[in-house]
Order: structure tokens, then C-alpha cells, then sequence
């Protein structure tokens, strides 16, 4: 099987201060790799080690099989799209001129959106069920909205590695549910690979095809949602005595403090 | 398919055609009209004061091919060619440049108070000005006026310290910009006051030059501008999209595919290139760069793309409005108009903040 997203032995870091050391990771098409660990552990630097903003000060990091840090800006991210937190997004903007700044990397300096583009974009919007308020300024639409939107906007990037930084940090449950959901199909139908980083262990326990366990800097464990989500692993990386049970419904690991 | 991606069949296919992308015209009428009603107010008022008709029908009898009978005196023909419409023609081009230099700057530090004096132009170009006059050097030098070349090597020199302070391994963090271009600004005023306090015969003609309106008369500053202006400000207006971009944070922008280091260097550079260049030939004007591309974002909305080429024209008008109204309040006597647009600018200003807490117009 193709692996669209690897990290190999990278070392990444702000300045020559290493956060993450050494990590190894592969990450195939429609798969959903979880990754989590306590506050601080370098979730957020991972993700902006794969999408080019920290270049790696060791190792290296593919995207289809290219080295993320050697390509320019738009190259990057025609290849990887980031889904940050809905927070501080500029107000004023419509929500279509939010979705159409994803084809930013296919534009020039004097190139305007043209056909092609609005069709990406609109299709985009269609996907995450965002039409609607196509005309509405961002700063008027609800969290979860506006995270829809910034799940469009990278869509029409039309990457292949998805990368999300806690895309549910402000939602309420239903918004949460939704949204993994429909990032898990959008594996699934879609071949993305898909990277989230997630605070919440138990929407990781449903919606993650693997789990990648962070601590000190380093993969504590990987696998399964059922393999990695034990007591065993997690009491000690949280400081605290964990339990797990399962699911009434989904059967999938539940943890409790 | 899961429940979000289900999207309702009324909105599918009302959005399934692409929008057309129409060209919005009335801004552009309003702006534009303004700003040529503000040319020929501009043109007819003064001590000797020419009908707005006659100074439409002297203009249009210079074209080629337009031939009617003269009932205007020859008076009025030499006033305006020589001495009203270069005045009228260099306030409107420091209106633009400083309009659409802080719209611009604005833009770059996403921040409601840049204005094109941010990062060090003013007070780079009142040092070099100031330097010029404390230091007698001769008024000309090889055919040019040596006041506006001094300004302008201080404010590029100035700017280029700033950036160069600023910034951090390989990138410039906005906060950073922001923070030294207000302490080497701080520098380079208290050099210039202290030039001022050393050689007070010069004080009069520095201090009327640090508040803007130091006109300078005849076509050559007008011809000395334009390149400058004409480059600077095109340039600035194919910068909207990025700028647009920008307003989602270096990171984002970064990650949407924007070379976020390379096009802030060019809006730094070009942004300063305009506003030196303004500053230089009639002072510092306050408050225009700051005002206008408020007041344009508020009547037109906050797409770059349009805010920029809407600002620069709309600033040309409103310094135009300001330097009628500068010489008209007190006439005889000429106010500085840095003067007039402080005193309008500052209410405006504060009206507008009031107005912002109620719209998501930023």
C-alpha cells in the first residue's frame, strides 16, 4: 500500500529546542490516524511539521513521497491541507471567499479564481453541507459552522493528506459527532489520508483508525484504538489512574478518569 | 454518505452554476466622481476664483480635436495651467498614495490603527527634511529640490532599519514590525526635534513642513511623483488577493500556499516606496492614511481587491476636501492641512469605532 504521509525519524522543534524527537509514522490513504497525549506533549507541532511550517531539525517528513521542507509553499499545500481551530477568524469575509482562498497554491501573482476554481470551491461547500450560508459573513456563523467551512476551505485545496489540530476543541457534542463523522467518511469515500490531533481520548476511541500515543516527545505507543487505549498505557503518560470500559453502543474503548 | 455531506437540493442547484463574477460598478462610480468633482472644486477655488464651468470647458479645450469660442479671460488659463492644477494634482496623488499605502499597511498588520506612517516613513522623512533645512544645504541640487530627495532617502533608510530589526532568523513576526517601527519612529523624532531646537532661524519652515501642506509649486514635483506613484500604488492593487489571505494569520496563510515572507517584504517595501514618496514632497499629512481606508472598508466591504484601488481613489478626494477646506477657513492665510485633517480625522475616527462595535466590518 502507497504511504502518502511519513514521518522518519523526525526530530521537530521551535528553533534548536526539539519537541518531538525521533518520531517515526506512516500514515496510508483513507486511513485516520488519532494522535494524542497530554497537554504540551507536541500534537500541534506535529501537525505543523507535516504541513511545512517547522521544518524538521532532524529526520525527515514525506508527503507522497516528496520531502514536505523542500518543497515551496504552494507546492505544500497541494499536497496537505490544515484544518485549524475555529478561533480569531477574520469577520468580515463571506463564507465563499473563505472556501475560494483554498485554491490559493494554484493561483499566481496576477491570477484571478477562475471558472474551474469556483466549481472546486462550490463543490467543496456542497461536501461539508456548507451552501447555504455561502453569502454569510464568517464572524456571523456558530463555531460549528465555521468549522465546517475551514473543512471546505481545505477541500478545495484538493490535498492529499487532510491534517486536523483539535477541529472539535469548541464544539458542543452533537457538532462533534458530526464533524468526525463526516472526516471519516471523507477517508473512507475519498482515499485522504487523514492526521488529527485530539484532546477528547474517547471520540478518538470511535472515529481513529489507529491511535498514535504521544509522551515526552516520543510515540509511546501506536496501534488500534483497542491496543493503545489501555489503562496500562495511558496512567502512566497522564499522570493519573485511567480506567477503560466499552461502549455501551459502539463498543469501542470508553475512558474514564 | 454521513448526514453532513447531504446537502439540502434547493441550495445544490442554485449553487451549481458558478457565481458570475460581475463587476460591481456603482463603488467605483461614486468613487471615481467624487474624486473628479474634488479636482475641479479644488481647481476653481482660490484668490482668484474661477467658475467650476470654466475650469471644466479650460480643460476640455486642451484636448485635441475640441475646438470652441474662448469667453474666459487669459488670466484664468495661465492660473490654472501653472499654478492651481499641479497644486490640485499633487494633494490628490499624496491623497492616494497615502490611502492606499495604509490600506495596504493595514492589511499587512492586520491591525485597525497601521497607517502608513507605522513603520517609520514620517518620522524617517521629517529627519531627513529637517537635516536638509538645519544643515542649509542648497535648495537644489543638479535641477531638483533637495527638501524631498532628503525625505525621501530618510523615510526608505528609516523603514529598511525597522525591517531589518525586526526580524526574527527567517521570517519578520508582525508584532515585531509593529513594536520597532514605534521605537526607532520614537528615535528618529527626538533626532529631529533636537535638529529644530539647534537651529531655531529654520524652525518656522521644518515645523510647517513636519505638519504637512508644504507645497511645493509648479508641475515638477507633480512629473517627479508619478512614476513612483503610478508603479507603487499598480502594484499595491494586484496585491489584494494575498493580502486577503494574510488576514488569516502568517501560519494559515503559510499553510493555504502563500509565500507569506516574500509578499510581506513586497508590501513592506512598496507600501513605504508610495508613502515616502507622498511624504516628501508635501510633508506629513496625518490621519488620511489612517481614516480613508476605514471609511472605504466600511462603504465597500473588506475585500482587498477592491479596498485598495477604492481607498486610493477616495483618499484623493478627501485630501482634496481637506486642503479647500484649509485654505478657505482663515483665507488669506493658508492652513497646514495636516492640520485640518486632524482636527476632521480624529471625531471621524472615533465615530467610526463606535460604528465598528456594532458591524463586522473589519
Amino acid at each position: 500500500m502507497k504511504i502518502t504521509l511519513r514521518f522518519d525519524r523526525a526530530t521537530i522543534g521551535y528553533g534548536d529546542k526539539p519537541i518531538l524527537r525521533e518520531i517515526s509514522l506512516e500514515v496510508i490513504p483513507g486511513e485516520v490516524l488519532g494522535v494524542v497525549g497530554p497537554n504540551g506533549v507536541g500534537k500541534s507541532t506535529l501537525v505543523k511539521g507535516a504541513s511545512g511550517i517547522l521544518s524538521p531539525l532532524g529526520g525527515k517528513i514525506y508527503v507522497d513521497g516528496k520531502e514536505i521542507s523542500a518543497l515551496s509553499p504552494p507546492e505544500r499545500a497541494r499536497l496537505v491541507a490544515v484544518v485549524p481551530q475555529a478561533t480569531k477568524l477574520p469577520e468580515a469575509f463571506t463564507a465563499r471567499d473563505v472556501v475560494l482562498m483554498g485554491r490559493t497554491p494554484y493561483l499566481g501573482w496576477l491570477d484571478r479564481e477562475g471558472e474551474s476554481d469556483h466549481r472546486i470551491a462550490i463543490k467543496a461547500m456542497e461536501r461539508t453541507n456548507t451552501t447555504h450560508f455561502a453569502d454569510r459573513k464568517i464572524g456571523e456563523l456558530s463555531g460549528g459552522d465555521q468549522q465546517r467551512l475551514l473543512i471546505a476551505r481545505a477541500l478545495a485545496q484538493t490535498p492529499s493528506v487532510l491534517l486536523l489540530d483539535e477541529p472539535t476543541a469548541h464544539l458542543d457534542l452533537r457538532h462533534q459527532d458530526e464533524i468526525l463523522n463526516f472526516i471519516h467518511s471523507l477517508a473512507k469515500e475519498e482515499g485522504l489520508t487523514v492526521l488529527i490531533t485530539l484532546h477528547d481520548l474517547n471520540l478518538v476511541a470511535r472515529f481513529a483508525d489507529r491511535v498514535a500515543l504521544l509522551s515526552n516527545g516520543r510515540v509511546q505507543k501506536l496501534g488500534n484504538p483497542e491496543q493503545v487505549l489501555t489503562p496500562e498505557d495511558l496512567t502512566p503518560v497522564y499522570g493519573m489512574e485511567i480506567h477503560v470500559t466499552s461502549h455501551p453502543i459502539h463498543g469501542t474503548p470508553l475512558i474514564l478518569s | 454518505m454521513s448526514k453532513l455531506a447531504s446537502s439540502s437540493e434547493e441550495e445544490g442547484i442554485r449553487l451549481a452554476e458558478p457565481r458570475k463574477r460581475r463587476f460591481v460598478f456603482t463603488p467605483w462610480v461614486w468613487a471615481i466622481g467624487a474624486l473628479l468633482f474634488m479636482l475641479v472644486l479644488s481647481a476653481a477655488i482660490g484668490p482668484v476664483a474661477i467658475p467650476p464651468f470654466t475650469v471644466i470647458k479650460i480643460l476640455i479645450h486642451r484636448l485635441p480635436f475640441v475646438t470652441f469660442p474662448v469667453d474666459w479671460p487669459t488670466t484664468f488659463d495661465t492660473i490654472l495651467h501653472q499654478i492651481r492644477l499641479p497644486q490640485t494634482v499633487m494633494i490628490a496623488l499624496t491623497g492616494m498614495a497615502l490611502a492606499g499605502s495604509g490600506a495596504a499597511y493595514q492589511g499587512l498588520f492586520r491591525n485597525p490603527l497601521a497607517d502608513p506612517y507605522i513603520i517609520g516613513v514620517a518620522s524617517g522623512a521629517g529627519l531627513g527634511a529637517v537635516l536638509a533645512m538645519a544643515a542649509k544645504w542648497p535648495t537644489t541640487f543638479m535641477g531638483m529640490t533637495v527638501i524631498p530627495i532628503a525625505a525621501f532617502i530618510g523615510a526608505l533608510i528609516t523603514v529598511a532599519v525597522v525591517y531589518s530589526l525586526a526580524r526574527v532568523g527567517r521570517t519578520t513576526p508582525i508584532t515585531t514590525l509593529i513594536l520597532a517601527g514605534v521605537a526607532v519612529s520614537a528615535f528618529t523624532s527626538s533626532l529631529t526635534s533636537l535638529l529644530m531646537l539647534l537651529s531655531t532661524e529654520q524652525l518656522h519652515r521644518a515645523l510647517s513642513w513636519l505638519l504637512g501642506g508644504f507645497a511645493l509649486g509648479g508641475w515638477n514635483p507633480v512629473l517627479a511623483a508619478l512614476p513612483y506613484l503610478v508603479v507603487g500604488l499598480g502594484i499595491l492593487f494586484v496585491l489584494g488577493r494575498p493580502l486577503n489571505v494574510l488576514q488569516f494569520g502568517d501560519e494559515q496563510a503559510l499553510q493555504l500556499g502563500l509565500h507569506v515572507e516574500k509578499y510581506k517584504i513586497v508590501v513592506v517595501a512598496v507600501s513605504s516606496l508610495v508613502a515616502a514618496t507622498a511624504v516628501s514632497f508635501t510633508g506629513i499629512i496625518g490621519f488620511v492614511g489612517l481614516i480613508v481606508p476605514h471609511l472605504a472598508r466600511l462603504l465597500w466591504g473588506p475585500d482587498y481587491r477592491r479596498l485598495i484601488p477604492l481607498a486610493t481613489i477616495t483618499g484623493g478626494s478627501v485630501l482634496l476636501a481637506s486642503d479647500i477646506i484649509a485654505r478657505t477657513v482663515l483665507a488669506p492665510r493658508e492652513l497646514p492641512v495636516g492640520i485640518v485633517t486632524a482636527v476632521i480625522g480624529a471625531p471621524f475616527f472615533l465615530w467610526l469605532l463606535r460604528r465598528a462595535k456594532q458591524e463586522r466590518f473589519w
